[in-house]
């Protein structure tokens, strides 16, 4: 169990990681940059095949298997978006 | 097995940290967003083996609900175009505003001597998550037309308040519920966050979609992270809070670009309180042929070219960088100047360009290029209206007054290609349009662009 102010850490660093990691972005990139966001809270998916993973009454079950076909689309589709549109950058210089 | 689920959720968070670092920049974002793929591959193959994870029946499911869910998520993902990526990345951030908001409800049905604090969390997670996850789809309807802009009624704002803290009240009721959690209560709970949710989004108008999208992915994130707490989960937690800051902090960056708030966001209309101001602005509107505009550039020394939504929505960005091209080989010095909100979303032009082919080191941001204008021969304006308006500047009382603008207006010639003659997205009327230097050039941005590149050729 994370005990409560290990908890608390935790979620202290990680704010500021998020926060300077992101601090220094060109414009350009928001949108991609949102996207990839988006998709790393599709990290939810771990949670949601313990959550039903762990199911024991049917209606528990039928709430875990919404919960994961959610969680799939979130990550699936937050990464095939943000592949795609990264895909794009290119420098003038490589191609000519 | 418990240390390998340890080792691999570690190496996910790092991958995830590291990815997002790298995604931050141009030139490395193409890895970024394999290695964090690589995280949530691992992190995900490893699940499997939690020990939490039961019985043939819930392991079939798993299997089942991943290649539903991933497999219509791919599948609409790679046939989705450009310009509607920003409602696709709605939809799949609030499938996993739905999914934190499913964990969590599992989480309080199935409570058994959970601290009160944690009770407490699952049930803010749940609030959080299924607000992101019906405001997300609301955004999704509305950016892609299914829904009508805005709807809003007299004291909407009370309203939600009312609902607001009926919602709060039950989560609560539930976080002080021990073992004994009502399932009447909790349904009550979800079906009145859900609707928070719907009435929150509904009266924003169209022109701050992305702002409200960039919110509700930090929204996510956060719920997620919450999730990470009460699941015990460190990878969750980690991935989930940092991009509920990052998404913070990008949310108010992309307001900031549009010079608003995010309470004026949230809470005041804009969009169709623009279409009562009158437009005022004097002189007529000088149609011009694309031959002349041919001529024109062809013997220009600088051009800068303004692209706007409307040059996407008719897929004109391809044509427009064919007749870049050719102005180059004549020696014309040609650059593409970005608003931060050109497009539905801060950096989406760029996208939008880039997937044209445009190399982005001709993609200029308003900062760099403003003061440029002075010298330009001439700027093209294709499909942008309000962000080269420049009673932004001028005029106290227009709604856009105060958000930096490109200074369309400070070049020798000016040419706005446009479908007709109506205002643009805020409903404002563009007093660029009437300045004696600018000749409006009417079709179809794809037509207007072949059309301008013939000209060029037959020079």
């Amino acid at each position: 169990m994370i005990e409560g102010f290990i908890a608390l850490y935790i979620f202290m660093l990680a704010a500021f990681t998020g926060y300077e990691v992101i601090a220094r972005v060109p414009v350009i990139l928001h949108t991609p940059l949102m996207s990839g966001s988006n998709f790393i809270h599709g990290i939810v998916l771990i949670g949601t095949m313990v959550a039903l993973g762990h199911a024991q009454t049917p209606l528990e079950q039928a709430i875990g298997f919404v919960a994961v076909v959610l969680g799939a689309g979130n990550a699936v589709g937050g990464y095939v978006v943000t592949e795609r549109m990264l895909e794009m950058f290119k420098s003038s210089r490589k191609d000519g | 097995m418990g240390i390998l689920l340890d080792v691999a959720y570690f190496t996910a968070a790092v991958l995830f940290i590291l990815g997002l670092k790298q995604m931050a920049s141009p030139v490395t974002a193409r890895r970024g967003i394999v290695w964090a793929g690589a995280g949530m591959v691992l992190a995900t193959a490893v699940t499997f083996f939690h020990p939490e994870v039961e019985g043939l029946t819930n392991y079939l499911l798993i299997f089942l609900a991943i290649g539903l869910g991933g497999g219509l998520a791919w599948w609409s993902g790679k046939k989705v175009a450009m310009t509607d990526m920003p409602q696709m990345i709605a939809l799949y951030n609030g499938m996993g505003g739905g999914a934190a908001a499913g964990i969590g409800v599992i989480a309080l049905m199935q409570a058994q001597d959970m601290s009160l604090l944690i009770q407490g969390i699952a049930a803010v997670g749940v609030l959080i998550g299924a607000v992101a996850f019906s405001g997300s789809l609301v955004a999704f309807a509305k950016l892609q037309g299914i829904m009508q802009k805005t709807m809003r009624f007299s004291g909407q704002q009370w309203f939600n308040l009312l609902i607001f803290a009926i919602t709060l009240g039950l989560g609560l009721m539930l976080a002080f519920a021990g073992n004994e959690v009502s399932g009447a209560a909790l349904l009550a709970f979800v079906l009145l966050a859900l609707a928070f949710g719907v009435l929150m989004t509904l009266p924003i108008g169209g022109a701050d979609m992305p702002v409200v999208i960039s919110l509700y992915n930090a929204l996510t994130g956060l719920a997620v992270g919450f999730k990470g707490l009460v699941l015990d989960n460190p990878a969750l937690m980690i991935a989930g809070i940092v991009v509920g800051a990052a998404g913070t902090l990008l949310t108010q960056l992309m307001a900031r670009a549009m010079n608003r708030s995010l309470a004026s966001v949230l809470f005041s209309g804009f969009g169709d309180t623009g279409s009562a101001q009158s437009g005022e602005a004097t002189g007529s509107m000088k149609p011009i042929d694309a031959a002349d505009v041919g001529v024109m550039m062809a013997f220009a020394d600088k051009v800068i070219v303004i692209p706007g939504y409307g040059m996407a929505v008719a897929q004109a960005q391809h044509k427009v960088w064919e007749l870049c091209q050719l102005l180059i080989e004549r020696g014309v010095k040609v650059r593409f100047a970005i608003h931060p909100v050109a497009g539905r979303m801060p950096g989406h032009m760029n996208v939008l360009l880039a997937e044209a082919g445009v190399p982005y080191d001709l993609i200029q941001d308003l900062d760099e290029i403003n003061q440029e204008f002075e010298t330009t021969d001439v700027a093209l304006v294709i499909g942008a209206n309000d962000v080269v308006n420049p009673v932004a500047r001028t005029d106290p009382s227009s709604p856009i007054y105060g958000m930096p603008i490109l200074n369309a207006d400070k070049a020798r010639n000016v040419i706005v290609v446009k479908r007709g003659q109506g205002a643009g997205f805020s409903g404002i009327e563009n007093a660029l349009f009437f300045l004696d230097q600018t000749r409006m050039l009417y079709g179809d941005g794809q037509s207007v662009a072949a059309e301008l590149i013939q000209a060029v050729k037959s020079l």
